[in-house]
């Protein structure tokens, strides 16, 4: 029987209450928002908070919506809203293909985005796929808020740069034009964690790739971004010479470890494979939906 | 801490640890053994009720989290006159052998019901795809469901 070791428990009820019950509590207070990470890290004693501070009562925190140029999408948005969302669908096809594979539906009602991106698992998909996207975060604290690119929001496996008072409470996502994007992920079975799994996002003009974003899960690339693969591919025509060639390097720069999922070598060549397949599919996305058929799974 | 859940429509309340799981609220604080506790990871699935109307698993959620809720578990299914469809079909198509998963198997599938009245094959499968029978007994499961959906529209 696994049971959490005890703990107290707070409710917040708007975030700057949610501020000052953490900074009264730092650093032994965590934020307890979906539990879906947090409670089985619990009873294994992975984690052992002294109090639990739960922004599920925050319930305006529970939105995904478009303002000006961005898609926002509150902390507390659910990951079925996620994939129930025919606005970020819309936009950035990659949030729909990566909710399709988080888990399973029964965990997606309940677990939630921003639970998962401070969570900071090395193999959690979203990280990968709002690194992809050139998003960022906004962070609450005691002196208001910050911006944080999703680059940079990681510092390493299970941190983040979210002070122990302060909670994320927005992802932001630019909406530019000419843009596509995709993810796709290898598991074992399903609702598994990935063995591999690659995120695009790539911004066209006049048939050349003006900007693009790669991500990559659960394969040692730091912070969750194939660099060299995006900087090889600015400027290049979109075609499959140069998504093969964006493979390659992105396999040539991460650090797969091996584990139960498989061996590194085999994660390398996921890599590969799947950052080449996943550049096709945004790209068909990118030219509209005539070019992109059957090639969305 | 003093929390009140009301579980199939009655309201219950109680003094919990805040580390108590909801699971092992409604079986051993309120005597509703109908959910099962299965691995205690929330893969499994055997511990799915709902919390305000959405299929949750239960061992991964406090019961402090449950404060104020609604929770509807297995034992809510049925109306006082008659089992709801779905208990009816798992009845009727053998969607049970060792009944260990069956109570999370039966809200999911109430869920899916209701949101989707006609379910293909696979969307079945994607809606139970969280949860596992040990008898390895899906054909059985799945065909439950789709009988529970063409019998009075899958609707109690």
């Amino acid at each position: 029987m696994q049971v959490p070791a005890q703990v107290e428990y707070e409710r917040a009820t708007s975030v700057p209450h949610a501020i000052a019950l953490l900074s009264r509590y730092a650093p032994g207070a965590r934020v307890l928002a979906g539990g879906h990470s947090l409670i089985p890290m619990m009873k294994l004693r992975l984690a052992q908070p002294e109090v639990l501070v739960d922004i599920n009562g925050i319930t305006d925190l529970r939105y995904i919506q478009r303002s000006g140029h961005e898609l926002r999408i509150g902390a507390l948005a659910r990951h079925a809203d996620l994939l129930a969302s025919p606005l970020a669908g819309e936009h950035f096809a990659i949030l729909h293909d990566a909710e399709r594979v988080i888990a399973d539906p029964v965990v997606r009602n309940w677990g939630n985005v921003g639970g998962s991106l401070c969570q900071a698992d090395p193999s959690e998909d979203l990280s990968a796929a709002f690194a992809a996207l050139k998003g960022s975060m906004l962070i609450a604290g005691a002196d208001g808020s910050r911006q944080v690119s999703a680059r940079a929001f990681h510092t390493g496996p299970y941190e983040t740069v979210v002070g122990d008072a302060e909670m994320l409470t927005e992802i932001r996502v630019p909406i530019r034009p000419g843009s596509g994007s995709a993810y796709l992920k290898v598991m074992r079975r399903a609702g598994d964690w990935p063995v591999g799994a690659a995120a695009a996002a790539v911004w066209l003009a006049n048939g050349v790739i003006a900007d693009v974003g790669i991500g990559l899960t659960a394969v040692g690339a730091s912070h969750f971004v194939a660099a060299e693969a995006e900087e090889f591919l600015r400027g290049q025509r979109a075609d499959a010479t140069a998504f093969a060639r964006a493979g390659q390097i992105a396999a040539e720069h991460c650090h797969p470890v091996t584990d139960q999922r498989g061996p590194a070598d085999y994660k390398r060549h996921l890599v590969r494979e799947l950052t080449t397949r996943v550049l096709a599919t945004a790209v068909a996305r990118a030219r509209g939906p005539a070019s992109s058929k059957g090639l969305a799974r | 801490m003093k929390i009140t859940v009301t579980v199939n429509g009655t309201d219950y309340p109680r003094v919990v640890e805040p580390r108590l799981l909801l699971i092992h609220f409604l079986r051993d604080e309120l005597g509703l053994t109908g959910s099962h506790w299965g691995c205690d990871t929330s893969n499994c699935g055997a511990c799915v009720v709902w919390l305000d109307d959405i299929p949750v698993k239960s061992c991964t959620v406090l019961a402090v989290m449950a404060d104020g809720r609604r929770v509807t578990t297995v034992e809510g299914l049925a109306s006082r006159s008659r089992l709801d469809p779905v208990q009816e079909a798992f009845a009727a198509c053998h969607g049970l052998q060792c009944g260990f998963c069956t109570p999370g198997m039966m809200m999911t599938a109430r869920w899916l019901l209701d949101n989707n009245p006609d379910p293909t094959e696979e969307e079945v499968r994607e809606a139970i795809s969280g949860q596992v029978c040990r008898c390895t007994g899906y054909e059985n499961i799945v065909r439950s469901v789709l009988w529970a959906a063409k019998h009075d529209g899958g609707q109690a």
